[in-house]
């Protein structure tokens, strides 16, 4: 038996010299294959007196199990080196810059719109469309702005040739949804208005944000309420309001609407009041049964009070530089 | 409307500092604009009497003088205004003075001289734009008295933007009422006393058309003294409030319409022929007016007319033909009333706007024409004598405007508001505001003044009690609740998504004009310009756009004459198609695409974009409704692409856009040195969705196979993956595309197309013959109808 002690202290000192797999499969094969010493010795056990052959036989065994045991440990251990290895090989330099698209952005208008219209819908306002080109009725007579107006002359108008004309503000869109659904109705129209006029701080078109609520009981109370609580919201801060007695056609009574800013200046930021009851008889809703509210508001203005941009203009410019900053 | 504090304090003690009577007004509805005090920053400026003049011994345009600033010692100063005389008086800034730009005065040696201060022109006090030398003051002036209280300067403007509906504050006189009523102040009302007549010389006054003026009040007076000039105090409240002084009877009249709001007209009586007439205009009748300007009017205007024909534009502007001028010794003074329909719309006309065409439209109280003309006269008598004639007055009663009474429900207005005024408190408002006032059970019957042409319903009423209880003393009340869920849709995709699947691909997104440039409009569209303005801002901005494409292409090349070399731009909104005389509406969203594909970055090529990218873009928006096999492109012309690489995108078979390359004629004619990718897609149909239709899953191994026919170069790959599609029939799930080849290893004019057909079954695995059974009918298809070639 002692020459088996010393087979097995042979393989085993074997399996710890291998360095790698290939190595370690030919020790493998050396002392377990087929022909291999230990193997040889299982297959000579024939050959010994019959009550020897027991004792032998398990002492084998025993051998090969250990040695199989080591030979297992070892090729874990240098499969874990061999990964080791082919990761540290695959490292990159994780600071390169990354590849593929890179994202644009919204128009700053665009954005500050989406977010007016968010606000709003949540209140379960719905949005109206309506056309751009527009015709002397839905656009000031049925507004209470009838021909020779002087509120018209504050409309700068582009006409065409027809006598129609661009809408100067969104709010025909009221005027067009009342006679279609009429009362109540909730609902914000959000569009492109066109106003003749071009200097630093006038554009030949904008874009405009306008709110009605035509019901039972609406007062000018809830119309400072839904305010407040809008520009809170804008502004995602708390905010003091100012209404100021103002002049529109079609809201009594009207007011201007300024929003402090956070230095205590008053920044002037929407137009509103209670619509006016010649604009519900317009559209045959019963102004004796339904009182509403209504507001608009400029969303150029309103970016620019938001995002700080002091020039009007660029909005139009577009300016990969200037957009850039607002994606 | 410029408001003098100092001027409104003959009609209302405020006791308000400049700043809080501007925020009063404002919370009053009369919006303030700007606030402006004048003596601001003069404060050490004093009057100063030259007593002697020297030449500089060392400068030939500087003198040297000595200076009485009221002190003990007298000043030597250096000045080098031309118009500098010994005796005289100017400002004066004493060593240590401080003037209105921030200049501060020292001590200071000037060519060799000391020069302890300095002579003020009126540019440097910032009292005027005229730099003739240094300001010469009144002989009476006090020397040594500050120059603030010396011209009068301490006074602040106020600059008041009416609305149109607040006529009656269109003068001091107004605005003073109106702020009484908000303060809860006394209004000191002004008694105007009639001027007796001294002669019975009169004018006679028709009314011709009495609708449009229904009163008109004339008054002659003869022999004033044409060398008179109009007082200092007079001229400096013209001047602040924005009026010229002209002419002491101008001037005159100017002045009592800013401080009562009548606008009112002098005629020179030698030059007027015969009687005065208010009349509609002929057809045709020319006038001259002040200005200088010929006018042609109409039957739709009123004139004020002598016997030989129309004089001038009643309410907006006299005529040249009467004007008063430096001789004049006889005048007809003239208050009228006119009627805001006549008036309004007229002045914009003929391009004018004038402080009384701006009164009349509003309206002007038709009770006060009397007291103007009483009072024009007191001051014009004050200033250059003469002797007045009786006031002639024409009216026709039954064409002046009624004040009818108007009611107000207590319950309305609470519920209006939302909040509680007591009746006491409305009763005061109503008072204050001069409104003759009846209490009835459930309310209030209402007289407005003849000044308030704003008064007709109950709702006015409203605003009034509104604006004086204080807009800020009216609760916030949150509203009822809407129970209407509104109309989130599953059958259209929201716009959004769309907008951000192209920022994700690197777009940016612009706004560009709705109206362009009718020549670019055309180049784009190919068909006539579209629809013109009648009255645009520019010719580069005169017709409506029908592409988005033209402003998106401005606003590439923009950014590319910028160093911006890779340009990605996305617009939505609306294009005007024109259909014969009318103009379809219809939204789209539209891009352009310069430069790379990837922005610079390592590890991919610097290629430029494509059709095929631009392609992407608009399948990916055509997925987004989750039914890509609706959509499907096809080769076709458009004016603004590039031949051959040019598609219109079609889905159902209905056109719903395009997309390709800019054509090279129109790059090189905007002057873009790259070739633009363009899309433009219609919205609604791009977007319109469907719920998805679950199909089941199936259990069953796909199979797949490859083949590359080779075909004739000009077949296009859509009908030959639609003809794979029909032949391969139901058991085909996804067709791919995976490679194109021509080249040597192909016949001239012929193609290789690499194709990998993926077939499934969801009842059962399939059998090699049932694959076999499909590729066999795609071959036969292929070789029969797209003449191809197989390797097998």
């Amino acid at each position: 038996m002692q020459d088996l002690d010393e087979l097995v202290s042979r393989a085993r000192a074997a399996v710890q010299d291998s360095a790698d797999l290939q190595a370690l499969d030919a020790v493998r094969v050396q002392f377990l294959g087929k022909k291999g010493e230990l193997t040889q010795r299982l297959k000579r056990l024939g050959s010994l007196p019959a009550d020897e052959r027991p004792a032998a036989g398990q002492a084998i065994n025993r051998a090969k199990q250990a040695l199989q045991q080591d030979l297992q440990l070892h090729r874990a251990r240098l499969e874990a080196e061999q990964l080791r290895g082919e990761l540290a090989a695959g490292a990159v330099d994780m600071t390169l810059p990354p590849r593929g698209q890179q994202p644009g952005g919204l128009h700053p208008v665009m954005r500050t719109l989406e977010r007016i219209e968010t606000i709003f819908r949540a209140a379960g306002f719905d949005v109206h469309d309506g056309p751009e080109i527009e015709d002397d009725f839905h656009n000031f007579t049925a507004l209470n702005i009838p021909e020779n107006h002087p509120a018209r002359a504050m409309h700068d108008t582009f006409y065409f040739e027809s006598g129609q004309l661009l809408r100067t503000h969104t709010s025909p869109v009221q005027i067009r949804s009342m006679m279609e659904q009429g009362a109540p109705i909730r609902l914000v129209s959000i569009g492109r208005v066109f106003r003749c006029d071009s200097d630093q701080t006038h554009t030949p078109m904008f874009h405009q944000i306008e709110g009605l609520v035509v019901d039972r009981g609406v007062s000018f109370a809830n119309l400072k309420a839904v305010l407040h609580q809008f520009c809170e919201r804008i502004f995602e801060r708390q905010v003091k309001l100012r209404f100021r007695p103002s002049y529109f056609p079609f809201t009594e009574p009207s007011a201007e609407v300024d929003v402090q800013s956070e230095s205590g200046k008053w920044l002037e930021i929407l137009g509103c009041g209670m619509v006016h009851p010649k604009v519900l008889e317009n559209v045959n809703i019963d102004p004796e049964e339904f009182t509403g509210y209504a507001f608009g508001m400029g969303g150029e203005r309103l970016a620019m009070l938001r995002y700080g941009v002091d020039d009007l203009r660029l909005f139009f410019d577009n300016d990969l530089q200037f957009l850039r900053q607002f994606s | 409307m410029k408001i003098s504090t100092a001027w409104l304090s003959e009609w209302l003690d405020t006791g308000l500092e400049p700043g809080e009577l501007a925020e009063r007004l404002t919370s009053l509805g009369l919006e303030v604009d700007g606030v402006e005090s004048l003596g601001e920053g003069l404060e050490d400026v004093v009057v100063g009497q030259v007593l002697e003049v020297d030449a500089h011994p060392n400068a030939d345009r500087l003198s040297l003088c000595r200076v009485d600033v009221g002190r003990d010692d007298t000043l030597n100063i250096v000045c080098g205004a031309p118009n500098v005389s010994a005796g005289c008086r100017y400002p004066a800034a004493p060593v240590g003075a401080t003037l209105p730009g921030g200049l501060k005065i020292r001590r200071s040696k000037i060519r060799g001289e000391y020069s302890e201060g300095m002579l003020c022109s009126a540019v440097e006090l910032q009292l005027g734009e005229s730099a003739d030398g240094i300001l010469e003051l009144d002989e009476g002036l006090r020397i040594g008295e500050p120059i603030v209280s010396a011209l009068n300067l301490d006074d602040t403007i106020i600059d008041v933007d009416l609305t149109p509906n607040r006529a009656d504050c269109f003068c001091m006189m107004g605005i003073a009422r109106d702020l009484a009523a908000g303060l809860g102040a006394d209004f000191k009302t002004q008694t105007i006393l009639p001027v007796l007549g001294a002669s019975d010389a009169k004018v006679d006054i028709r009314l011709e058309d009495p609708a449009g003026c229904p009163r008109f009040v004339g008054r002659v007076i003869h022999d004033l003294n044409s060398a008179a000039e109009t007082p200092q105090w007079m001229q400096d409240r013209l001047t602040r409030a924005g009026v010229r002084p002209i002419h002491p009877v101008v001037d005159v009249t100017n002045y009592v319409m800013l401080e009562l709001g009548q606008p009112m007209h002098a005629y020179d009586l030698d030059l007027l022929e015969g009687a005065i007439v208010a009349r509609r205009g002929l057809a045709d009748e020319s006038v001259e007016l002040l200005d200088g300007q010929q006018v042609t009017v109409n039957e739709d205007v009123l004139v004020i007319a002598d016997d030989t024909g129309a004089v001038g534009l009643a309410g907006i502007m006299g005529g040249a033909r009467t004007a008063v001028h430096d001789g004049t010794r006889n005048v007809c003074l003239e208050a009228a009333f006119f009627s805001p329909a006549i008036i309004a719309g007229r002045a914009r006309r003929f391009g004018l706007h004038t402080d009384a065409s701006a009164r009349f439209e509003r309206g002007v109280d038709p009770m006060h024409q009397a007291r103007a003309i009483e009072r024009a006269t007191a001051l014009l008598q004050e200033i250059a004598g003469g002797q007045a004639g009786p006031v002639i007055e024409a009216e026709s009663s039954d064409h002046l405007p009624q004040r009818a009474p108007v009611r107000l429900r207590r319950a309305r207005l609470g519920m209006l508001l939302g909040v509680e005024v007591p009746d006491a408190e409305v009763r005061d408002i109503f008072d204050r505001l001069g409104m003759d006032v009846t209490e009835q059970e459930d309310g209030w019957e209402v007289l407005a003044p003849s000044a308030r042409f704003d008064i007709e319903r109950e709702v006015d009423l409203i605003e009034e009690v509104a604006r004086i209880h204080g807009y800020d003393q009216i609760p916030e009340t949150v509203g009822r609740a809407s129970g209407d869920l509104g109309s989130a849709t599953e059958s259209h995709v929201p716009l959004e998504r769309a907008r951000l699947e192209l920022v994700a691909r690197g777009y940016q997104e612009a706004v560009t004009f709705s109206f362009v440039d009718p020549e670019l409009d055309q180049r784009f569209t190919g068909g006539p310009a579209g629809l013109p303005l009648s009255n645009p801002i520019s010719a580069a901005l005169s017709v409506m756009r029908q592409s988005l494409w033209p402003g998106l292409a401005l606003a590439a090349r923009y950014n590319l004459q910028r160093q911006q070399e890779r340009v990605r731009l996305f617009e939505t909104g609306v294009r005007f198609l024109r259909q014969g005389d009318a103009v379809e509406e219809n939204r789209v969203i539209a891009g352009i695409a310069v430069g790379r594909r990837w922005p610079e970055q390592w590890g991919v090529d610097g290629e430029s974009v494509d059709v095929f990218d631009i392609k992407s873009e608009v399948l990916a928006l055509a997925a987004l409704g989750g039914k890509p096999a609706e959509f499907a492109a096809f080769a076709a012309d458009h004016p603004a692409l590039r031949p051959g690489r040019a598609a219109q995108l079609h889905r159902n078979g209905a056109a719903i856009g395009w997309f390709g390359e800019l054509h090279p004629a129109l790059a090189q004619h905007l002057e873009i040195n790259a070739a633009p990718l363009l899309f433009e897609l219609e919205i609604d149909p791009l977007l319109a969705s469907a719920p998805p239709a679950y199909a089941g899953v199936s259990r069953f191994p796909a199979v797949r196979r490859d083949l590359a026919p080779v075909i004739p170069e000009s077949v296009p790959a859509g009908e030959l993956l639609d003809g794979v599609r029909r032949a391969a029939g139901d058991l085909l799930k996804d067709l791919i595309l995976f490679d194109l080849y021509t080249g040597e290893k192909v016949e001239t004019g012929s193609k290789s197309v690499s194709l990998g057909l993926i077939l499934q079954d969801t009842s059962r695995t399939l059998t090699d013959a049932d694959v076999d059974g499909v590729m066999h009918d795609v071959m036969e298809s292929l070789r029969r109808d797209f003449n191809a070639t197989i390797r097998e």
